[in-house]
């Protein structure tokens, strides 16, 4: 692997003695997009303000390429941030904007002008460089933000939700945009967001926060088919989560059924939490079936259905392509490579039965979340 | 300008409920400001004359010079030039003193704000004149400042009388007219900005330059103006703390408002009125092309 530019040494950090951050220690490496990704209050934006230098540690060390900068402000590391919501220049136009890091180091008056229009075409504002940044549009505004961050050239771009207040539609095409810009430079990234779906879609890696510690680190595909634990598995995409006994390595048993599965190495008779995710079960006739249930409500999501099935008092849900109706019963087959076990913890019992779910529900929550922060 | 075109088109109903603000404007503000140029331009019998209006740039008296002899010097011209000089020093001495204490009431807690804008305001429920004794007690030979610095032993300072006696009083009295308008455009500062700042390579004096300087410029003019005004044209501080000897425009309108002469006293008020108003449309002007945050 590269080389690490970025250690955090088991950092820990309060406000007001309330503990944010809990013992971090993370490895970012040389020209990774890494995301931190969590619920709002997790303490993924301090941990982000730590790296920028706008908070120290109450305890442990942070190394940039090798050495301590627990104390260095943030003017003196060769580290940038894009703000939530951007914070641009309102007395600057444009052009300024991005030039501010440049006319602060001294740099002569042509290169300034070199380098402003090159990052500016690269966030693609050509012919912007005289406009008012409070006449832009968000998306806008964020590529600005985004030019004047890298235009010093910066080891490393902090990104702080920088897409929460975009559209949806913008928002996809700025994910795109970020990726292929992080390419480009190769500057290493560490995002911030709370929007799982964005996080699997851009990272090579992703650190998984809750309650001011991380849960797990790994690529997209890690963290969403081999979750370490209950949050996990609820935080990225839909699960279900089920109490289950480890008979054997390789057979486990659930919802009154043995299944053979392609995990092992747990204890004989070792209770587990058992994540099967919506779109992995398929649904047949109910004499075919490992599960049987009844439906309790079918969702028209757009690509799929959403159903939710009542099995033994637990609610699972289903997405799939088939129309079954309210009250149906149905029968529920689960391939051995569509169930992944993971140990008990903290979280187990707290995530994935679908008994009180709505959509909106979900959105409410969301929104709320949002307003907090 | 977009609510002044509204309200042009504005419906009946804005044009009666903005009606007794508009009568109060013309009784209170309009017809006294006429009846000063009505004054200013007329003699004792009411005819028009600009006799007053020249007698504050011709009127001469003799002062002894500096060699010893007598000099002749443009009275009126002489006072206007120290009112301005005066006013421009408690001004600039304002600014100094205000923008500091602005910038750290704006970031201190909620609470610490309310009680330092509080305590700034309190002196401003007492009566001026009172404000002013207090000072020429404090200020005196043999006043508090000066047993206080007897009793180190430090030796005396003579400073009423003085210039700089009067500057305190002018600085005491107008401080708080610097502090608000500034406190209230750094409070809605983003701090986000500051921050930014940093991140991009600021270390703190680049930051105050070319981050909080010109963002709380319309604050820094609007407290000029709001301390310059009153200062150039204020009279008593003058009389109390100055021992007389710094006779100002304010205290010249109002020797000669108390010797009975309305129309010369209403002369030098509308030669200052213009002045100030020429002032500020300048002031007015360059906020707007050169500062963020002009109209």
């Amino acid at each position: 692997m590269a080389k690490k530019i970025i250690e955090l040494k088991n950092i820990t950090k309060s406000f007001d003695g309330q503990v944010v951050l809990d013992n971090i220690s993370l490895d970012i490496y040389d020209n990774e997009f890494l995301t931190l990704l969590g619920p709002s209050g997790c303490g993924k934006t301090t941990l982000l303000r730590l790296i920028g230098g706008f908070e120290t540690p109450d305890a442990g060390d942070i190394l940039f390429t090798g050495e301590r900068i627990n104390d260095l402000p943030p003017h003196k590391r060769n580290v940038n941030t894009v703000f939530q919501r951007y914070a641009l220049f309102p007395h600057l136009n444009v052009f300024e904007n991005v030039a501010f890091p440049l006319r602060e180091r001294k740099v002569p008056r042509d290169e300034i002008e070199a380098r402003v229009t090159e990052m500016l075409s690269m966030v693609a504002l050509t012919g912007f460089e005289r406009r008012a940044v409070t006449s832009l549009s968000g998306g806008q505004q964020q590529r600005v933000a985004i030019a004047r961050s890298l235009v010093g050239r910066p080891q490393v771009l902090l990104l702080d939700e920088p897409l929460a207040a975009l559209d949806l539609k913008l928002r996809k095409d700025m994910q795109q945009e970020l990726k292929k810009i992080q390419k480009a430079t190769g500057v290493t990234f560490v995002f911030v967001t709370h929007d799982q779906e964005e996080a699997l879609s851009m990272s090579d890696t992703i650190v998984v926060i809750s309650e001011g510690r991380i849960q797990q680190i790994g690529t997209s595909l890690d963290v969403y088919n081999e979750p370490k634990n209950a949050f996990v598995a609820d935080f990225i995409g839909e699960s279900n989560i089920v109490d289950g006994v480890m008979l054997a390595d390789r057979s486990v048993s659930f919802s009154g059924h043995t299944f053979d599965c392609v995990d092992g190495g747990f204890g004989k008779n070792e209770a587990v939490d058992v994540v099967v995710r919506p779109e992995d079960v398929d649904i047949v006739p109910e004499e075919k079936g490992h599960l049987t249930g009844v439906v309790t409500s079918v969702t028209f999501m757009g690509v799929h259905y959403e159903v939710i099935v009542d099995i033994g008092g637990f609610k699972w849900m289903i997405q799939t392509t088939d129309f079954v109706d309210v009250d149906e019963h149905i029968g529920l087959f689960i391939e051995p490579d569509a169930i992944h076990i993971m140990k008990k913890s903290k979280y187990s019992g707290l995530y994935g039965d679908y008994a009180s779910f709505s959509n909106e529900f979900d959105e409410l929550s969301d929104a709320e979340s949002e307003a907090d922060e | 300008m977009r609510q002044e075109k509204k309200s042009r088109r504005g419906s009946l109903v804005t044009g009666v409920t903005s009606a007794p603000y508009e009568l109060w404007a013309v009784i209170f503000i309009l017809v006294p400001l006429a009846f000063v140029a009505y004054y200013a331009f007329t003699d004792n019998a009411f005819r028009f004359t600009t006799a007053n209006v020249a007698r504050f740039f011709t009127a001469t008296s003799s002062v002894t010079g500096a060699d010893g002899d007598p000099v002749q010097t443009r009275t009126y011209l002489v006072i206007a030039w120290r009112s301005v000089k005066l006013a421009v020093i408690a001004t600039a001495v304002c600014l100094l003193l205000g923008y500091p204490l602005a910038y750290i009431i704006s970031r201190a807690s909620a609470k610490a704000q309310k009680t330092m804008m509080t305590l700034i305001m309190i002196p401003m429920w007492m009566n001026f004149l009172i404000r002013t004794y207090a000072w020429m007690t404090i200020l005196q030979d043999t006043g508090i400042l000066n047993n206080f610095l007897a009793a180190l032993r430090l030796g005396r300072v003579h400073i009423i009388g003085t210039q700089t006696a009067v500057i305190i009083g002018m600085v005491y009295d107008y401080l708080p007219y610097m502090i608000l308008p500034l406190y209230s455009i750094m409070a809605k500062m983003d701090y986000r900005l500051i921050e930014a700042a940093r991140d991009l390579g600021c270390a703190p004096a680049g930051v105050l330059r070319r981050v909080i300087l010109p963002l709380s410029m319309p604050g820094v003019v609007n407290g000029i103006t709001m301390v310059l005004i009153p200062s150039i044209s204020t009279f008593y501080i003058s009389q109390k703390l100055g021992d007389g000897m710094f006779f100002l425009l304010g205290d010249a309108i109002e020797g000669q408002y108390v010797a009975g002469n309305l129309h010369f006293a209403a002369a030098i008020a509308f030669i200052l009125m213009v002045a100030l108003l020429a002032a500020m449309a300048l002031m007015r002007h360059l906020t707007d092309k050169y500062t963020y945050g002009g109209q």
